[in-house]
């Protein structure tokens, strides 16, 4: 039993079946990350006047990953049109390139987590805020890397203040009523931003185990059944150009505005 | 044909696809060449890649999946007539399995809670949804169309393999400390986010397996009709089943997606505290619950019902597809108006999309938007009834031949019509203020998809069983089936009518017992003793709802073995090309590529000595 | 793009992806300025429509010329077709839904 057009395009439709299938696959993506972007826009609309942040996240990491995913996009076409004029060592470079360009990506984005994660704001008894990096803590005192400021919203709208003074806080234990880091529980903002940019990352992480097998172990195809190995590095780049799509999108929602 | 019965089901193997490929006069040589390929117990029963395979997999664990709801269903309804009273004859055995919250027998409002939102979640997502739209159509949309099989196989596995996974989670639930999800199968946040178990996560963990499943199933349906469709079978001469089952899928494909997206926010909530669903100032039980707030709970109204409306669908179109199949064989001609019920579905399914906040009339929604969901609620009537009506006027003078799947087809009409027509005053904002919540919104949709959509399935199990096993079931168990069935599920749903009008709301554990007439006395608008006894009557219907099904299962059963032999491999005299291959089908279903030359229901066409005329056979004149 | 398409030269491919780097590099810093810039005003609605219109033309340039959908077939431009409107239902039904709400109301 063979089943048709796995390798060959239907007349009538003019494409091959995985070709249809990665497209409806990216359409119900669509819907999935809509869904999110949906709920992102109602939060926004949604929160109190000036409990919105701004400025939160590091510009810099954001635009080194865009670039970063623009070049491993152009990198996976390229990929593909090296396997098209069958000239299996540029494939293997262009997609070794891909491969790395992810990892650099997904890198740069552990670090951004982390950099929450150590992120501290601390409600003092005083009525005051503190708020910074964590250094050090022990039973008696914390240590930040910060500023403290008088009223919470100061810290929500930081591309409002101009000159910010960051210095060594630090802070009594007994003197706190609560300490969180910038964790997804921390406010709405956090929470949408670790699901959208996590969801994404799975997606990235996904898309380079399978350009991973495709560029390895899967590459044996290429000896055997070019054609078909060509629609394969076809159909995994579209899903790696959404994966893209979704980030330059992401980049402006969440650092730029 | 008959010793191919011993194949189902149908081997694996390249070197059995070379020798289906050849047709089956080779079939005596088969045994002494399949010795050393013979596929193993578990890649042919579980890790099977083939379609038909898949499909009985499907089908088997979601009417087991039935049973169990339908379980559930009879302990509430107990718990509704007798509230505080142990279940008699299962209570003991409550009480060992689930402990505390079965203590003595006794439902608690807890377990109450429980069983009502798993009863809904696994009717829905772990029965109907897996029996109709992946049972069936698994098995039946490949050889309708005339393909080998799914386009991607192994996805098709995949998708079964996950459904199972997410049935397994949901079940797994019920064990663990706390329970499973309270919160109806709505999962309404924030209560959803404050009831202490962990239910909620795995309600919510098997939930995105069973997304995932039904997205993988949704991208392999509509790749199989679009891209396997057999030469000259054009779009136009599809039969209405898989029509149906192409809208269905779409629906699937991006519907389901938006609550994907509201489970993974809602699992955050309570996995990792977050607050997407979850007010500032949300207090529970007194003091402000240590959330940040800031969330919205309509939001994820919103969401679950993106999906939740269109859901009603699935479970619909696929249903009618069998009917309009079972209806138009058991006529023995056309059925009317085959392009008005393919425009109908989908019109049903684009307006599918728009109508979901009727669920949402009494979130105090303003009055502009009220409208237009109101608007669009009546707009989706009309393909509804334009389908329904097509298969009545199919009965106009017809030599309607009477069998167990005819019955269970000619049930679904009223019962659907029963079930659509009591939804139109839910579907107005100022009638729906009134019955929102309760049990008249609880009889008109289980009249839509239990004797309505659930009749159907059994029309189809009846219908295709032959084909799956080249033995027919019992036709007078069948029959019993059915008028028993029928009696009962009017006994059960049309009382829940005259509760939800006399204002009896859904979801209480005591069945209203603290708003009747006896309890608070002399208060206008309590619930009248008459309106209360009609619990009793619904409990001992469910009851004999529930043994009427009795029948059902041993006749399944037995037939596998015992059921009269099938004399043809078309034993209804069918037209479309599913009844064209041998029986059981081979692994690639097909002796060799059908050519379609014809629409779907040549049936009595003048001048042809059969009353039926394949798609495929050529000569004779053509309908379309 | 399977058989039957015009053959592929690999240097017009990259010469393509190099005009598609360099015009991403303008986009991003494009979104960039128009994020710090001055002169937008102060509120934040002007400034997201320009940042978000300058996006809709990167994820233009990858959609149309990466994933080569400026010469798709016509089925797959149907099924985004839907796709595309559902997502619109589903976002602007939602907030219409949740603006929506009768005055002195409490909205959320």
């Amino acid at each position: 039993m063979e089943i048709p057009y796995t390798v060959k395009n239907r007349p009538d439709t003019g494409i091959y079946n995985a070709k249809l299938g990665v497209w409806l696959f990216l359409a119900s993506e669509v819907m999935l990350f809509g869904g999110l972007f949906s709920a992102y826009v109602l939060l926004r609309v949604g929160a109190p006047e000036g409990h919105w942040p701004h400025g939160w996240l590091d510009v810099r990491f954001g635009t080194v990953n865009t670039i970063l995913l623009a070049l491993s996009a152009i990198t996976t076409l390229l990929a593909w049109a090296a396997c098209k004029v069958r000239e299996f060592g540029k494939f293997k470079f262009f997609h070794g390139c891909t491969i790395l360009l992810a990892l650099m990506f997904l890198g740069i984005k552990s670090y951004e987590y982390h950099d929450k994660w150590i992120h501290y704001e601390i409600q003092l008894k005083d009525g005051t805020f503190a708020d910074g990096h964590l250094e050090e803590q022990d039973d008696k005192q914390v240590v930040l890397h910060g500023r403290i400021v008088k009223d919470e919203k100061d810290l929500y709208d930081l591309r409002a203040q101009k000159d910010i003074q960051l210095g060594e806080v630090k802070i009594d234990r007994a003197s706190i009523v609560k300490m969180q880091n910038y964790g997804p529980w921390h406010n709405t903002f956090t929470a949408i931003y670790f699901t959208l940019t996590g969801l994404h990352a799975l997606h990235i992480l996904g898309g380079t185990l399978v350009i991973f097998y495709l560029w390895g172990p899967g590459s044996k195809m290429y000896k055997t059944d070019p054609e078909r190995f060509t629609n394969r590095i076809e159909v995994s780049g579209l899903f790696w150009h959404f994966v893209d799509l979704v980030w330059i999108f992401l980049f402006p929602v969440l650092y730029l505005t | 044909m008959q010793s191919n019965v011993q194949q189902f089901p149908p081997n694996r193997t390249e070197e059995a696809d070379a020798h289906a490929d050849h047709g089956h006069d080779h079939g005596h040589d088969d045994h002494g060449h399949h010795e050393h390929h013979e596929p193993g117990f578990w890649s042919k029963y579980i890790f099977s890649t083939d379609h038909k395979v898949i499909g009985i997999q499907y089908g088997l664990v979601s009417l087991s999946f039935m049973l169990f709801g339908l379980f559930l269903m009879v302990m509430m309804r107990w718990q509704i007539a007798h509230p505080g009273v142990p279940v008699p004859v299962i209570g003991p055995l409550l009480a060992a399995v689930l402990g505390q919250p079965a203590a003595h027998g006794i439902i608690s409002p807890e377990l109450y809670n429980s069983f009502g939102a798993m009863h809904g979640t696994i009717m829905v997502f772990l029965g109907v949804v897996p029996l109709a739209f992946a049972a069936f159509g698994n098995y039946v949309v490949p050889l309708m169309i005339g393909a080998p099989d799914m386009t991607f196989p192994r996805i098709n596995m995949a998708s079964f393999h996950a459904f199972y996974l997410g049935g397994l989670v949901m079940l797994v639930s019920f064990f663990i400390p706390g329970g499973a999800a309270q919160a109806g199968w709505t999962s309404y946040s924030p209560l959803a986010s404050t009831i202490p178990t962990d239910g909620q996560a795995f309600w919510l963990v098997g939930m995105v397996l069973l997304i995932t499943s039904s997205l993988l199933g949704a991208v392999n349906f509509i790749a199989t009709i679009i891209q396997l469709r057999t030469p000259g079978m054009t779009w136009m001469r599809l039969p209405f089943f898989v029509w149906a089952q192409f809208v269905t899928a779409f629906l699937l494909l991006l519907a389901f997606p938006p609550l994907e997206a509201a489970g993974l926010l809602q699992l955050m909530d309570n996995v990792a505290h977050t607050s997407f669903f979850l007010p500032t100032g949300l207090a529970v039980s007194g003091p402000v619950g240590q959330v940040s707030g800031g969330g919205s709970p309509l939001l994820w109204q919103h969401l679950f019902w993106f999906l939740g409306h269109p859901e009603v669908y699935v479970l619909i179109l696929p249903a009618m597809g069998i009917v309009a199949e079972i209806i138009a064989n058991n006529t023995r001609k056309p059925i009317w108006g085959y392009k008005s019920l393919v425009y109908a579905a989908l019109v049903v399914g684009f307006l599918a999309f728009i109508v979901w906040a009727h669920h949402m009339y009494l979130t105090g929604m303003g009055q502009g938007i009220a409208t237009f969901f109101q608007a669009t609620t009546m707009i989706i009537s009309i393909p509804s009834v334009v389908i329904l009506t097509c298969m009545f006027l199919s009965l106009w003078g017809g030599s309607i031949r009477i069998n167990t799947p005819m019955l269970f087809a000619l049930g679904f009409l009223p019962m659907f019509g029963i079930g659509g027509l009591t939804g139109l005053p839910l579907g107005l904002a100022a009638a729906d203020l009134y019955l929102h919540d309760t049990y008249y919104v609880i009889a008109h949709f289980h009249y839509v998809v239990a004797p309505g959509t659930i009749f159907a399935l059994f029309a189809g199990v009846y219908f295709w069983f032959p084909k799956m096993t080249g033995r027919r079931m019992s036709e007078f168990w069948g029959r019993v089936h059915f008028w028993c069935s029928f009696v009962f599920m009017n006994l059960v749903f049309m009382p829940m009518f005259a509760q939800g009008i006399k204002g009896m709301l859904r979801r209480m554990s005591d069945g209203g017992v603290n708003y009747s007439a006896a309890k608070v006395p002399g208060v206008i608008d309590t619930l009248p003793g008459t309106v209360m006894e009609l619990n009793t009557w619904i409990l001992w219907a469910a009851v004999g709802l529930g043994i009427a099904q009795i029948p059902f299962i041993i006749n399944l059963f037995w037939s596998i073995s015992h059921g009269e032999k099938v004399k043809s491999d078309n034993p209804w005299h069918a037209t479309t090309l599913d009844w064209q291959t041998p029986t059981p089908p081979p692994h690639g279903n097909f002796a060799h590529e059908p050519q379609v030359v014809r629409g779907p229901y040549d049936y009595s066409l003048p001048g042809e000595v059969n009353d039926y005329t394949p798609q495929s056979e050529t000569g004779g004149k053509s309908a379309h | 793009m399977s058989e039957s398409e015009q053959p592929v030269d690999l240097k017009s491919y990259i010469r393509l992806c190099a005009v598609i780097f360099l015009v991403v590099l303008c986009t991003t810093s494009a979104m960039i300025a128009a994020s710090f810039s001055d002169h937008l005003g102060s509120g934040w609605t002007g400034r997201v429509t320009v940042i978000l219109g300058i996006a809709v033309i990167n994820a233009f340039l990858v959609a149309g010329y990466l994933m080569h959908l400026l010469s798709e077939k016509k089925l797959v431009y149907t099924v985004l077709c839907f796709t595309v409107f559902f997502f619109i239902g589903l976002m602007g039904l939602t907030l219409w839904a949740m603006g929506n709400f009768p005055v002195g109301t409490i909205n959320h």
